[in-house]
C-alpha cells in the first residue's frame, strides 16, 4: 500500500528518468562543446549563493524572534514570513523596473550628475549576483520559518545547562542551539535550494543560462526531449547526491528531546544599540523582500495599469483558493501516510519511494507536467479502447484535462515540501513515546491519531500553509494541466507579464501576494501558541 | 468538512471537457486578453461555444502529442511559424481545404500542404536612435556585423524564438556557414549580454545603452500606444528602420501569428469556421488596432500608427522554413555565444 502509493507520485519523476535510456550523444556532443559548462557553473554559483543568502538573513532573525525581545518584535516574528507570498519572478520584475538602467534610479542619477552610459558604476541587476540576490529575498522565510520553530520547541533545559557550564549567550547558541536545530535549518535550506535549481521565470529574465533555462532550450528550441529528459535527470541526481551526502554526515545522530521538562523561554530584553541593531536586522529583509515590492506593484497597478479589479477577478480569486487548499490537505495526507509509514515499518524501499517523490521540488513545473502527462494520457488511452470495445463510441480524456490532474501534479511538485516537514516534526518525538503508545493497546494509526497528531498540530498547520501559498504562486504545472477556460491568478499574472505588460501584471500579482499573506499570518501564529509549555491546548501534555 | 472535500474533488475531476454539438476547444498560444474578446464575437456571430485553454505554445504541443486521438483540442494558436512547423512534424494537424483561407492569406505565409495559416504578421525591424544613428548608416541584418555598431547593439536573448527564427531566415538565405559566421560577428557587437524582451530593448537604446535595437514591430507600437508615459517617450526617441530593402534584396524579416486544426479535432467543421473567422475584415482589423500586428489579408489596412511608418517589402521566403532551420540556428547561436 505504502509502497504502491510513494511509487505512485514517483511515476512522473521515473518517467523522466526512463529517458536517460534513449541515445541522444549527437546533441550531448554539441552541448558540452558550447553551453554545458555554462548551465553547471550557473547553476552552481546560483545555488551556493542562494544557499548563503538564506542561511544570512534566515537563521540570525529566527534566533533574535525566539530567544529575544525587542520593539517591534511581536509584529516582526509573523511580517518576516510576507516574503514568503511573493513570487521570485515578480519580485525579480519589479526590482529590474526600478533598478535598470533605463528605470527611474539610474536615470535620476543620470539627470542629477550628468553622466552617460559606461561613465559609472551600478551594479546590474539582471545578472547572476542579482537572481542570488532576488532568490534569497523570497526564499529566507523557509530557513527562518523552520529554524524558529525549532529553536522554540528546544528544551529550555539544555540551554539552561549549557549556560551553567560557563558558556555565554553566543557560546550556546554555537555549540548547543544551533546543532540541535540543524535538521530543520537544513530542511529550509534545502527548500530554498530546491525551489532555486526549479526556477525558471527568475534566470530566464535576467538571462542567466541555468540548467532549467538549459532544458527548455534543449527540448523545444533544439527539439530533442530525450537530451533535455537527461538533462532533468542529471540535475535530479545532482539533488539526490546533496541530499545523501547530509542524510550520512548526521549518520547515527538523534535529535528528539530526551527532556520532557519545558518551561517558557525567557526573552532576552534587548535594550539601546542591540535594539536598534535587532530591529534593522528585522526590517531589511522584510522592506527589501516585500514593502517595496509590493509598493512597485501597487504604484503599477494605481497609475499606468490598464488591468481594472472586476468580477473577473473574483473567479481568478475563487479558483486559486480552491486549487491551494486541496492541493494543501492532499499533500499533507499523502506526507503523513509516508512519513509516519516509514518510522512504522522502516522497509528500504519505502524510504526509497519517498525519497524519489519528494525530488519533484527540485524540478521545473513543465518537466512535471510533461511527467504527469504521460502516465495520465496512457491511462487514458487505455481506459478508452477499454470502453469503446462495450459501448462502442469514445470518451474522450478522463483524467487528462481534469482538475485531479492538476492536484495530482502538484502533489508531485509540492510533496517534498510537506514530507520534509511532518518528518523533522515526527523526528522530534521520542520513539519510546510510539512503544508506549503501543504497549497500551493503541494500534499504528491510534498512536498517530492520539499521539502524534496533537504534538505535531504546528508542524502540520506548517506543512499545510506552506503548500498552500506555493500551489497559489505556482505557474508551469498550471499552465499546461488546467482544464478549458478555468484561470487562476498566477497564469493572469504570467500572461500579461509574458507579454511585456509588466504594469498590468501589477494587480494580479498584488492578488496573488494578499490572498497569501492571510495564511502567512495564521502561520506564524501558530507557530508561536506550538510551543510546548506556551498558553494552549498542549498544556496539560506537557504539564 | 472532509466530505464535503472529497465529494467536491470528485465532481470535479469527472467536469471533463463535454462534447456538446455546437462548440469548439482551442489551444493557444495566444494570450488570453488577445485573443478571448474574437472568440465572444465568434460565439455571438456563429452560436458555437468556444472552450479556451491558454499556455506557451511547446507545452501545448507536447500536450497535443500525448493526448494522442482523445485530444479535445480542436484548433491550435501559435504566434510564430516555426511552432507550427513543429506541430506539422509531429503529425498533430490535419490538412483543411478552405477556399477563404487559401484565397485570402498569401502563399509564404501558410502551409503549402495547407496544415497551418498565417492569421497575421509581424516584422523585426532595426531600431535606431535618432540623432545618433543617421538611417543612411543602416541597409541591413548583414551589415549590422560591421565594426562600426561594436558595442552599440541591443537584442534579447537566443533563448527568444523570435531571434530563433531572424536566423533561420538568414539560414535560407545564405546557407548555414554564412549565417554562423554572421551570427559569431553580430554578437561581438553587441552593448550587452542579452537580457530581457523586445520592450526592453528599445528602453536601453533610448536610455542610451546602445544605439540599436531589434524587436517586433508590436511592442513598439504598444510603446506608442500605451498609457505609461516613461515607455511612450522612450519609444518616441527611436525610429524604425526596414532592412534588406535594395534592389534584388529579400525583405525584412517576418514571422506569423497562426492557426491550425488538429488531426483528431471532433469538431472539424467549427473548427475551421473559426479560423475562417479570423480572417474577416473584423478579426483583422480588431488584431491591427488592439495589437499593432499587420493582417494577413489585403483588404484590410494597418492602423493609422503602423501605416506612418511607411510600407516595406517582406521577405517572401515560405515561413516553414523558419521550423525547419530551427535547431540548425540554435546551434549557430550556442557556437556564436550568443547567450
Amino acid at each position: 500500500m505504502l509502497i504502491s502509493m510513494a511509487f505512485l507520485v514517483s511515476l512522473p519523476i521515473l518517467a523522466v528518468f526512463g529517458y536517460l535510456f534513449v541515445p541522444a550523444t549527437e546533441v550531448w556532443g554539441h552541448l558540452a562543446e558550447t553551453v554545458l559548462s555554462d548551465y553547471l557553473s550557473n547553476s552552481f554559483w546560483l545555488m551556493l549563493g542562494v544557499g548563503f543568502g538564506v542561511l544570512l538573513i534566515g537563521v540570525p532573525v529566527a534566533w533574535l524572534n525566539s530567544m529575544c525581545d525587542y520593539p517591534g518584535r511581536r509584529f516582526f516574528e509573523w511580517a518576516l514570513l510576507l516574503p514568503l507570498a511573493m513570487p521570485a519572478y515578480i519580485i525579480a520584475y519589479t526590482y529590474t523596473g526600478m533598478l535598470d538602467f533605463s528605470g527611474p534610479v539610474q536615470t535620476l542619477l543620470r539627470e542629477l550628475t550628468g553622466w552617460g552610459y559606461g561613465d559609472y558604476f551600478f551594479p546590474e541587476i539582471r545578472s547572476l549576483p542579482g537572481a542570488i540576490v532576488m532568490l534569497s529575498l523570497v526564499l529566507f522565510p523557509y530557513v527562518y520559518l523552520l529554524a524558529r520553530a525549532a529553536f522554540l520547541e528546544q528544551s529550555i533545559c539544555v540551554l539552561e545547562v549549557s549556560r551553567t557550564l560557563g558558556a555565554n549567550a553566543w557560546q550556546s547558541f554555537i555549540k548547543v542551539a544551533l546543532p540541535l536545530a540543524r535538521p530543520a535549518i537544513i530542511t529550509g535550506l534545502s527548500l530554498a535550494l530546491m525551489e532555486t535549481l526549479a526556477d525558471f521565470g527568475t534566470v530566464q529574465y535576467f538571462g542567466v543560462s541555468t540548467f532549467t533555462t538549459g532544458i527548455f532550450r534543449t527540448w523545444f528550441g533544439l527539439g530533442n526531449s530525450a537530451a533535455a529528459a537527461q538533462l532533468a535527470a542529471m540535475l535530479m541526481s545532482f539533488v539526490f547526491i546533496l541530499i545523501m551526502i547530509e542524510r550520512w554526515s548526521r549518520r547515527k545522530a538523534r535529535y528528539h528531546h530526551t527532556s520532557s521538562k519545558y518551561s517558557a523561554i525567557p526573552k532576552y530584553q534587548l535594550k539601546g544599540k542591540w535594539a536598534v541593531l535587532a530591529v534593522i536586522s528585522c526590517a531589511v529583509p522584510l522592506i527589501l523582500g516585500f514593502i517595496i515590492p509590493v509598493a512597485q506593484l501597487l504604484y503599477w497597478a494605481i497609475t499606468v495599469g490598464e488591468q481594472s479589479f472586476d468580477q473577473d477577478f473574483m473567479v481568478l480569486i475563487g479558483h486559486s483558493l480552491l486549487l491551494a487548499s486541496l492541493a494543501a490537505f492532499f499533500a499533507l495526507g499523502l506526507a503523513l501516510l509516508l512519513g509516519y509509514g516509514k518510522r512504522v515499518d522502516s522497509h528500504p524501499s519505502v524510504s526509497i519511494a519517498a525519497r524519489i517523490a519528494a525530488m519533484g521540488y527540485a524540478v521545473p513545473g513543465t518537466v512535471i507536467a510533461i511527467g504527469v502527462l504521460i502516465p495520465f494520457a496512457w491511462l487514458d488511452t487505455q481506459l478508452n479502447s477499454w470502453l469503446k470495445n462495450f459501448t462502442g463510441e469514445s470518451w474522450g480524456l478522463m483524467f487528462s484535462g481534469t482538475l485531479f490532474t492538476l492536484l495530482f501534479a502538484y502533489n508531485v511538485r509540492f510533496l517534498s515540501v510537506s514530507l520534509q516537514t511532518v518528518e523533522s516534526g515526527l523526528g522530534k518525538i521520542k520513539p519510546t513515546l510510539d512503544n508506549a503508545g503501543r504497549s497500551l493497546g493503541l494500534n499504528a494509526f491510534g498512536v498517530l491519531r492520539q499521539l502524534h497528531l496533537p504534538l505535531m498540530k504546528g508542524t502540520l498547520l506548517t506543512a499545510l500553509l506552506l503548500v498552500f501559498v506555493d500551489v497559489l504562486k505556482e505557474l508551469p504545472a498550471t499552465l499546461i494541466l488546467r482544464p478549458f477556460n478555468f484561470n487562476t491568478l498566477a497564469v493572469k499574472a504570467y500572461e500579461l507579464a509574458a507579454d511585456e505588460r509588466l504594469a498590468d501584471a501589477g494587480l494580479p500579482s498584488l492578488m496573488i501576494v494578499l490572498v497569501g499573506i492571510i495564511p502567512v499570518i495564521l502561520l506564524s501564529k501558530t507557530i508561536g501558541r506550538s510551543r510546548v509549555g506556551q498558553q494552549g491546548s498542549l498544556d496539560k501534555e506537557s504539564a | 468538512m472532509f466530505k464535503s472535500l472529497i465529494t467536491s474533488i470528485l465532481a470535479f475531476s469527472f467536469l471533463a471537457p463535454a462534447f456538446a454539438a455546437e462548440e469548439v476547444n482551442v489551444y493557444s498560444a495566444r494570450k488570453e486578453k488577445l485573443i478571448k474578446p474574437l472568440l465572444e464575437e465568434f460565439t455571438k456571430e456563429s452560436g458555437i461555444k468556444v472552450n479556451l485553454l491558454t499556455g506557451k505554445a511547446d507545452a501545448l504541443l507536447k500536450k497535443l502529442e500525448l493526448e494522442g486521438e482523445n485530444t479535445p483540442a480542436d484548433v491550435l494558436i501559435t504566434t510564430d511559424a516555426g511552432r507550427l512547423y513543429r506541430a506539422k512534424t509531429a503529425g498533430v494537424l490535419q490538412a483543411i481545404e478552405s477556399e477563404t483561407l487559401i484565397e485570402q492569406i498569401p502563399e509564404n505565409l501558410r502551409d503549402p500542404e495547407n496544415e497551418w495559416f498565417g492569421l497575421t504578421y509581424r516584422a523585426r525591424p532595426i531600431f535606431y536612435v535618432k540623432g545618433k544613428v543617421k538611417p543612411e548608416e543602416l541597409s541591413s541584418y548583414e551589415a549590422l556585423t560591421d565594426e562600426k555598431w561594436k558595442g552599440r547593439i541591443c537584442i534579447r536573448s537566443s533563448n527568444n524564438i523570435y531571434n530563433q527564427s531572424l536566423l533561420a531566415s538568414m539560414i535560407a538565405a545564405s546557407g548555414e556557414e554564412q549565417a554562423g559566421e554572421w551570427a559569431k560577428s553580430f554578437v561581438k557587437n553587441f552593448a550587452r549580454p542579452p537580457k530581457g524582451g523586445d520592450r526592453d530593448q528599445i528602453k536601453a537604446a533610448a536610455s542610451g545603452q546602445c544605439d540599436i535595437a531589434i524587436a517586433n514591430s508590436y511592442y513598439y507600437a504598444a510603446m506608442l500606444n500605451g498609457k505609461d508615459e516613461a515607455q511612450k517617450a522612450a519609444a518616441n526617441k527611436l525610429a524604425i528602420f526596414w532592412p534588406n530593402q535594395a534592389e534584388g534584396d529579400r525583405g525584412a524579416h517576418v514571422n506569423v501569428s497562426g492557426g491550425a486544426v488538429t488531426k483528431h479535432a471532433k469538431h472539424k467543421e467549427n473548427a475551421i469556421k473559426l479560423l475562417e473567422y479570423m480572417t474577416t475584415k473584423a478579426s483583422q482589423t480588431w488584431y491591427a488596432e488592439k495589437n499593432g500586428e499587420y493582417p494577413v489579408t489585403a483588404e484590410t489596412k494597418p492602423s493609422e500608427l503602423i501605416q506612418g511608418w511607411g510600407g516595406f517589402k517582406a521577405d517572401s521566403l515560405n515561413l516553414s522554413a523558419l521550423g525547419e532551420n530551427n535547431a540548425e540556428a540554435l546551434k549557430l547561436m550556442d557556437k556564436a555565444g550568443w547567450k
